[in-house]
């Protein structure tokens, strides 16, 4: 199990479309995935969960990966939010 | 006061709404009332086929988002559609369908009363955000479950309606502003929304009228009311109008369809004035289907298109592959006229984006400021211009200018941008927005850096005269007549002839017909405004001398206050026996 700290960049924050974005990312993947924000935990792969994170910029998250595959699913997923989902 | 304003005074059959889309309408209406789906527990006897019917109503409910997601994209484009794409990923939630079909089958309850309870937790998080944009996606998730229970209960909501009606509600989702599209709806009003809600958007993508956020509105619907007048001018909605009222309008109605009638004959008639001077007027649009409004208005060409619509209306900033192709359709759509596209003008009352709080926000970080000092958004957007300008009709704009720093900034990163992609020949114009004071006295120094000048009037009159329009206390001191601010108007026509700079002027001042004589008298020729508004000033203009114009223009700079200037225009219209049908802009 990997745990990863990152920081909502992109200036919307999670909003629909980078939401869709990680869970879809998130899909391509077998390893569980976590994502918890002011100590309020959801599964990654649920939009409605990514959405009601309600997570502005500058938001910390703590990512959770545990799977065959999670050290590659943390890397992408990382770089994701940190690059800001391409919205700066 | 206006003589609309008068005869309501007289009753008290209405309510004043946002005045969202132009136009009128009288007649009946369809009140929209989205049917509280109502759950009565059944009680489960075969699991199995309770979650086959809760399986079933998720196919269907996708299949229905699909059509209306293919609609949308019709209508509204793609970006804008975007939000019904979300709405089919919620329906495709594993962790949400997986939670309610393990439920099913350990409780063996209804599986609507599971579905209401599962997606109410969410609801009620996204609710008590301070946050409006998910405030708002709260609406979107309860529309969902609204859908997923209404397929369990297999009823079907009626969103065909009659045809040739409006429609009222106390919100309109995307959803059912789209649908409703298809039945020749004739208008909307809501009790909620403003200017950049999904209905405001299509009804003028649609040339119908709209008012929305009209307080107590389905209330006073329900007082048996039969007919309305949808004023989509000034935001009036009456009720079971009096004959006198259902006169007024019927005239003015009849008044607009034959001014109308008149330009359509006029369309491909030079706007010029009596003793021959050509006036050219554009449109300001914020949605490329306005085009065609423009078009058939008889528009010269885009004077404003505002893109930080865009914005408002998704909530995000647009990527510039989506960008690029925006700005490349409507360059190509207009061609060969020009089409004038401002950069995002944020900040000010244009915040809801950003979670600063700025004490005094009209004097913060908006306009340009925003963009330079967020300078790779600011670049994405001038490389998607760049790339869209092959057409040679492509003029950038730059708001809220204040110094000269800002300008040079700004063509250093557009050369930086330029070089990123290899452009060696330009094929744009650039100009900037005279809407500061500060600005109209460093025109005398731009007539090497930019191509034209486009004088702003609402901001420039708020920040000329110190008043904010939105302030119910002082609003009664803008004054677009006060002569203090013709002054102005006056300097700034003059340094830009001086300059040999191409002036137009945009703002709501260029629509009002009254303002006209005036600002012809100044000396603007380019005139922009909401392509609706464009009939009554080509009017004007082919009514009218520039010799008796200039005369006008000359004594109410001499005036001492904006009454006495007021009293020289009324006069000036009389004189001309110019009529104009003022309540209509």
């Amino acid at each position: 199990m990997i745990e990863k700290t990152v920081r909502i960049v992109n200036r919307a924050g999670l909003h629909v479309r980078p939401a869709s974005t990680i869970v879809k990312t998130a899909g391509k993947y077998d390893a569980d995935f976590y994502i918890s924000h002011e100590g309020y935990r959801i599964n990654g792969k649920s939009i409605v969960g990514v959405m009601t994170l309600i997570a502005p910029q500058g938001a910390e998250l703590l990512l959770e990966f545990s799977g065959k595959d999670e050290e590659i699913m943390c890397r992408e997923i990382t770089s994701l939010i940190e690059g800001g989902f391409g919205e700066l | 006061m206006k003589e609309i304003e008068l005869l309501l005074n007289e009753s008290d059959n209405w309510i004043k709404g946002i005045p969202a889309a132009p136009g009128i309408f009288t007649g009946k209406f369809h009140l929209f009332v989205k049917e509280e789906v109502h759950i009565e527990e059944q009680e489960i006897t075969d699991v199995e086929e309770a979650l086959r019917s809760f399986n079933d109503a998720i196919e269907r409910s996708k299949y229905e988002l699909s059509k209306i997601f293919a609609l949308a994209k019709e209508k509204m484009g793609e970006k804008r559609a975007e939000i019904f794409e979300a709405q089919i990923m919620i329906l495709e939630d594993p962790i949400v369908l997986d939670e309610i079909r393990t439920r099913i089958r350990k409780e063996r309850r209804d599986p609507a009363v599971i579905v209401a309870e599962e997606f109410d937790k969410f609801i009620v998080m996204l609710k008590r955000s301070d946050d409006i944009y998910f405030k708002e996606r709260a609406f979107d998730i309860e529309d969902i479950k609204n859908r997923i229970l209404r397929n369990i209960s297999r009823k079907r909501w009626v969103s065909r309606i009659e045809n040739d009606v409006a429609v009222a509600g106390v919100n309109l989702t995307a959803a059912d502003t789209i649908l409703f599209s298809r039945c020749n709806v004739r208008g909307y009003i809501t009790e909620e929304g403003g200017l950049t809600s999904h209905a405001a958007i299509i009804a003028r993508s649609l040339n119908i009228p709209a008012v929305l956020g009209a307080h107590s509105l389905i209330e006073r619907l329900n007082e048996d009311c039969c007919e309305i007048i949808i004023d989509g001018y000034n935001g009036f909605i009456i009720f079971d109008p009096d004959s006198r009222q259902k006169q007024f309008y019927d005239n003015k109605a009849h008044i607009l369809e034959k001014v109308n009638s008149e330009l359509a004959g006029l369309k491909d008639i030079s706007s010029s004035t009596i003793d021959g001077v050509k006036i050219s007027l554009l449109a300001n649009i914020d949605v490329t289907d306005e085009l065609l409004i423009a078009e058939a208005n008889g528009a010269e060409g885009i004077g404003l298109y505002r893109t930080e619509q865009i914005i408002e209306e998704t909530g995000e900033f647009p990527d510039e592959n989506f960008q690029t192709r925006l700005y490349f359709d409507i360059t190509e759509k207009s061609y060969p006229k020009n089409v004038t596209i401002r950069v995002f003008d944020l900040g000010g009352d244009k915040t809801r984006l950003f979670h600063k709080t700025e004490y005094n926000p009209f004097l913060g970080l908006r306009g340009i400021r925003f963009l330079l000092s967020n300078k790779e958004l600011f670049k994405g957007q001038i490389r998607s211009l760049l790339k869209a300008s092959f057409n040679n009709n492509l003029n950038i704009l730059l708001p809220m200018i204040s110094a000269f720093e800002e300008i040079e900034e700004t063509k250093q990163l557009i050369k930086e941008c330029e070089e990123e992609l290899g452009l060696t020949h330009r094929k744009y114009k650039l100009g900037i927005m005279i809407e500061v004071p500060s600005a109209a006295d460093l025109i005398p120094c731009l007539g090497d850096e930019v191509d034209f000048l486009s004088v702003g009037t609402n901001d420039l009159i708020q920040y000329s005269l110190a008043v904010d329009r939105a302030n119910d206390e002082v609003a009664y001191l803008y004054q677009e007549f006060n002569p203090s601010f013709l002054r102005v108007l006056k300097r700034i026509a003059d340094n830009a002839a001086e300059a040999s700079l191409p002036l137009s002027l945009c703002g709501e001042m260029g629509a009002d017909p009254r303002a006209i004589p005036l600002l012809l008298g100044l000396g603007y020729r380019f005139l922009s405004a909401s392509p609706s508004g464009i009939p009554l000033m080509k009017k004007i203009i082919l009514s009218v001398k520039i010799s008796d114009c200039e005369i006008l223009a000359q004594d109410a700079l001499a005036c001492k206050s904006t009454a006495a200037v007021e009293t020289l225009v009324d006069k000036f219209f009389i004189d001309h026996g110019i009529t104009i049908p003022k309540d209509f802009v």
